[in-house]
């Protein structure tokens, strides 16, 4: 059912909200004993909202229970980032798109894992003492990252349900693929990061996953828009998202991304890609080759330089004394902050505030944080050249299908790296991207997989992901 | 350029992070792996381009200078164990 139809029944009492809300939540926890998808599911706070919508379901998301990656601030419920430093802190405040969401009547249910502070491409680098989110299509599979709870408990729930998820290199698109579900990466500053757990300041971004594109655009609605709390938070008119379905895309012009099928990229997942992107020629759309070379070849290590040094200055709050972990206070200053840090952070954590700070340190500046920040200008001219001439660039969201967990394991620190390699450019770039899942392909395994598309539009022009997307899913 | 386990401990120290020495043994050859392979970045000519620290451009705001709502001194205490009248309670600082 899709969200917008439950929603009309919540309205007219043909559903009752607070019986369909306990159902939901025990169904939720059936389903985390064996995937792994919720570091925390907030029953009490989601009856205690149910209870309200009861009253007045006035709201335009009354009674849709809804999903949030733990690095974004619920009041009240534990909040961690899926870190073991901030264990136990609880925020007194909610995060601007927690706000609007409740507001609207929508009903959180709870936190979802993720790789720890959002560092990873499969959610197996999670924090010490979390759980790693499986994949609903095989178990021995990872759900991809870092949103991996959010596309896993997305996939597997028959009931209406979003989740929001958080996006620095691909961090919603790439498990959004993996899963088998929507996932759209707004524009840089179309939704507020307030209360968000910050990886990366110039990168991050908030966006729903869902099952039915309708029900994202819907979310989108809600969320979008300025906010007096957010300086980075673009103060531009949010449009009506919804009425960009289902609609006509003849005359849409579509640019193929040449490198987005080399020798990395799984020939199924080609094959995939090319029968759909015929399909969207036959209903009229303009498609043609275009190469983004700096984007694809560059994207990758300037991603790396940028994000990890903004990760290195965000994660310096981290030290034991107002938040989250605590240690015994001995020694100095310096002694203090090494042991809860050096304790409590993980090894992914540990290597990229070290690859951050060091791209920062004087003597490596210039050729490394420097560099890439010039390099990003660059990758940013070549897609605003490519949206001169195009509506929406598409290619794999991930080269491969969803790994096991055995095969990640044997993957050098690069290689993990490289699962980005596509995803990365418009993160850079800020531009906003949608994966859509396009079908299924048998692994050399024989495991059926979802296979992903990755659409990306100009700034602020989400409206051509969901048109786009829409036909897509037709 | 040169990455040994000096480097690293500089690095881990500026980082505020204690390793041990499988850690620093890893991140050395991590940091060979990484840097090697990004060294890539060098082929591009960015001798005329400027900097960008954030994908779109952000126009500074500002609001008037008045007192508004925030969080309380029990609130903003409510998450450390730490604490001591009112006030955060820190490591020596000397």
């Amino acid at each position: 059912m899709k969200a917008e139809d439950f929603i009309t029944q919540i309205k007219n009492g043909k559903i009752d909200v607070v019986e369909h809300t306990k159902k939901v939540i025990e169904e939720c926890k059936k389903i985390n004993k064996e995937y792994n998808y919720f570091n925390v599911i907030c029953e009490k706070e989601a009856i205690e909202q149910a209870k309200k919508v009861k009253k007045d379901p006035s709201g335009k998301l009354a009674g849709l229970p809804v999903s949030v990656k733990d690095c974004i601030c619920v009041k009240g419920v534990d909040s961690t980032a899926g870190s073991r430093i901030l264990k136990g802190y609880k925020p007194t405040f909610d995060a601007t798109v927690i706000e609007r969401v409740k507001k609207e009547g929508g009903i959180i249910i709870g936190k979802t894992s993720q790789d720890e502070f959002g560092f990873g491409g499969f959610s197996v680098n999670v924090g010490i003492d979390y759980k790693i989110p499986l994949n609903p299509f095989d178990k021995k599979r990872a759900c991809g990252g870092s949103s991996g709870g959010s596309g896993g408990i997305t996939q597997k729930v028959d009931f209406p349900h979003v989740s929001l998820g958080e996006s620095t290199g691909g961090s919603i698109v790439n498990p959004a693929s993996f899963c088998g579900v929507i996932g759209l990466c707004p524009t840089y500053g179309r939704v507020s990061r307030h209360g968000l757990l910050d990886y990366g300041n110039s990168l991050d971004k908030i966006g729903p996953m869902a099952k039915n594109i309708e029900d994202v655009a819907l979310v989108m609605e809600v969320i979008a828009g300025k906010d007096e709390n957010e300086s980075t938070c673009l103060d531009e008119p949010v449009d009506d998202y919804s009425k960009q379905a289902n609609i006509d895309i003849s005359g849409m012009k579509i640019g193929i991304i040449k490198e987005g099928f080399r020798k990395g990229t799984d020939k199924e997942i080609e094959k995939k890609i090319k029968e759909k992107t015929k399909e969207l020629e036959k209903a009229g759309a303009e498609v043609d080759e275009i190469s983004l070379k700096t984007s694809i070849d560059y994207g990758l290590p300037t991603y790396y330089m940028i994000g990890t040094s903004e990760a290195s200055t965000n994660l310096a709050r981290y030290c034991g004394m107002r938040y989250g972990k605590h240690e015994k206070l001995e020694g100095s200053f310096n002694d203090y902050f090494k042991k809860v840090r050096s304790r409590n952070l993980g090894k992914e954590v540990k290597r990229r505030i070290m690859l951050g700070t060091f791209a920062r340190m004087a003597g490596y500046r210039d050729a490394y944080y420097l560099k890439a920040a010039k390099i990003r200008t660059k990758i940013i001219e070549e897609y605003k050249k490519a949206f001169k001439k195009y509506d929406i660039l598409i290619c794999p969201t991930v080269p491969i299908l969803p790994p096991n967990f055995d095969d990640i394991k044997k993957l050098s620190v690069v290689q993990n790296y490289m699962i980005d390699v596509l995803t990365v450019g418009p993160n850079l770039a800020g531009l906003p991207h949608m994966n859509v899942p396009i079908g299924f392909e048998k692994d050399g395994a024989g495991v059926e997989l979802p296979v992903g598309m990755m659409l990306i539009a100009d700034h602020l022009d989400e409206n051509s992901l969901i048109r786009l997307g829409s036909a897509l899913l037709k | 350029m040169k990455v040994d386990k000096k480097l690293i401990e500089n690095v881990a120290d500026l980082a505020r992070l204690k390793l041990t020495d499988k850690e620093k043994k890893e991140f050395v050859n991590d940091f060979k792996e990484i840097l090697d392979t990004f060294s890539k970045i060098d082929e591009v000519d960015t001798k005329n381009t400027k900097e960008s620290f954030h994908p779109v451009e952000i126009k500074n705001r500002s609001r008037d200078d008045l007192v508004e709502e925030s969080l309380s001194q029990e609130e903003a205490l409510s998450n450390t164990k730490h604490k001591k009248d009112g006030y955060f309670k820190g490591p020596k600082a000397i």
